[in-house]
């Protein structure tokens, strides 16, 4: 027989290059799998909307308050630069501009790649060394539907939502210094703010939001759905869904700022 | 003889170098409890899995209720698990639901257009058999060992499966919750009318629920026959599970 016979180890370039082109030839499966049972029937939007408010709105406390601070601390760090020159009254455009631009789609998706990414990937990987997925696979339940596909509509659907929150907040953060400071009224501050920002600013920020949350969801659910090695197994996926996630949003950031820039 | 359900031909098994499975034989028929003996290492879950369709066997034939499981689409090997339920040595139960959830869950999913009425009936009926109504709003994280092997098997059991796959149902527990396991499952396959096959390597299980007890060492097959005529032989892997359960 002839799998009882010892198969000689197969050429490789190297092991870790071997596997890496392995590890991207699993995701663009994974991927492709994903749409494939995102439009199969039937849709689980149940279980999407649980996910929703697990990825949403559990994330809203922290991501207020980290809004708020960046906005906050954001046109006070400013404020001396542009006072030099006199023009402190550029402070709320410049704010929007760097809030709606940058800051709010990436300190979103780094916060929800921290709470989001550790916790769906642990979740998942917890769920594999436990025998759950295989528990739900045995029991004629299509795991992968139940479980990554609907996560990863979730991240995509609530990411872009918490980044137009976190804009808003980061804004209102804003706000609260050049009122305090400048005295300047609720409507003149976001008539001046939103003076320069465009309508190419709204849809490059909302489609990083997307790529963002599909990437969080990808990657957490690929790390978890993967996990092995027991308990061990469940911290690694965890840990690595967020160093990954980060390090592609930190990508995809600058591919997306190159390609609005290039069109603008 | 009864029908055959599960009919397994040459099956082998390795993942990489290990050698798990090196050609099993087994068949297990209608109403029959079949348990497979052996060291911990010896292949027995991977054989369940591969039945189950979890595992791809490298060669050989998995005939269950007449249909090869290798072959199977997606679609027809979810059909198949519907009839074959399969109880994991931990429970496997879902830890962010409740127990009443864990078994609501799998009916729900599998029976489009299922009243909540009726799954409130079934779940009642099914813990009752396994003699836990009582924990139906509790989470698994406050169940005991046993509990959770209890509800593991009332989970398979609500899909009111034809055969019923254990691994290890007796694994960590207690002799008396061992005994109580034991009985489950013999009553399960009377009020069922289930065909098993129980992984395990406690003698005492095997000798109580198993109608036919099969030895595995190193991924063979080495004895089979009824619990008397298998362990009637005194060589030395019989041996060694005598000295392991009077250990234990």
């Amino acid at each position: 027989m002839d799998s009882n016979i010892e198969q000689p180890e197969k050429p490789v370039i190297s092991k870790g290059i071997d596997g890496f082109f392995k590890d991207i030839f699993n995701i663009v499966l994974f991927i492709g799998r994903i749409f494939k049972e995102a439009f199969k029937r039937p849709v689980e939007i149940r279980e999407v909307i649980r996910q929703c408010y697990q990825v949403g709105y559990k994330s809203l406390a922290l991501i207020t308050m980290t809004g708020f601070i960046t906005g906050l601390v954001f046109t006070k760090q400013s404020r001396p630069s542009l006072s030099e020159f006199g023009a402190t009254s550029w402070l709320p455009s410049l704010i929007a501009i760097a809030v709606i631009r940058a800051l709010a789609p990436l300190v979103t998706a780094l916060i929800c790649a921290g709470k989001v990414g550790s916790s769906i990937g642990a979740e998942l990987a917890s769920m594999r060394v436990t025998e759950q997925i295989d528990a739900m696979e045995v029991s004629a339940i299509n795991p992968f539907k139940f479980l990554v596909t609907t996560r990863v509509m979730a991240t995509t659907i609530s990411i872009p939502i918490l980044v137009g929150y976190t804009g808003l907040v980061g804004l209102l953060g804003s706000f609260l210094d050049i009122h305090l400071n400048e005295q300047t009224s609720f409507t003149s501050f976001f008539q001046e703010a939103f003076k320069n920002i465009y309508f190419l600013d709204f849809i490059t920020t909302g489609v990083k939001a997307v790529v963002f949350g599909f990437t969080i969801g990808v990657v957490s659910c690929y790390q978890g759905y993967h996990a092995t090695q027991g308990t061990q197994g469940v911290g690694k996926a965890a840990n690595i869904s967020v160093v990954i996630s980060m390090f592609l949003i930190f990508i995809e950031e600058i591919f997306i700022v190159q390609i609005a820039n290039s069109i603008r | 003889m009864s029908e055959k359900v599960i009919d397994i031909h040459d099956l082998y098994k390795s993942f990489g170098t290990n050698h798990v499975l090196r050609g099993i034989d087994i068949n297990v028929h209608k109403g029959e409890n079949v348990v497979v003996l052996g060291r911990s290492g010896t292949g027995k879950s991977v054989l369940i899995k591969i039945i189950a369709g979890l595992l791809k066997p490298d060669s050989g034939s998995v005939n269950v209720l007449g249909k090869e499981v290798d072959t199977l689409s997606t679609v027809d090997l979810r059909e198949l698990r519907l009839k074959v339920g399969f109880c994991f040595q931990n429970g496997a139960l879902y830890d962010s639901m409740t127990v009443g959830e864990n078994l609501a869950f799998p009916l729900k999913r599998n029976t489009p257009g299922i009243s909540n009425e009726q799954v409130r009936k079934s779940v009642n009926v099914t813990l009752e058999a396994v003699g836990l109504l009582k924990t139906i709003d509790q989470m698994p994280a406050e169940l005991s060992g046993g509990q959770r092997k209890r509800i593991g098997i009332a989970r398979t059991l609500i899909l009111r499966p034809d055969i019923m796959l254990y691994d290890e149902p007796t694994a960590g527990l207690d002799p008396i919750t061992c005994t109580e396991i034991n009985n489950l499952i013999n009553e399960v396959q009377r009020r069922f009318h289930t065909s098993s096959i129980i992984i395990t390597h406690d003698l005492t299980c095997a000798k109580d629920v198993g109608d036919k007890i099969v030895v595995m060492k190193e991924g063979k097959f080495v004895k089979q026959g009824t619990f008397d005529e298998v362990f009637s032989t005194k060589d030395e892997l019989i041996n060694e599970f005598y000295d392991y359960n009077f250990i234990q």
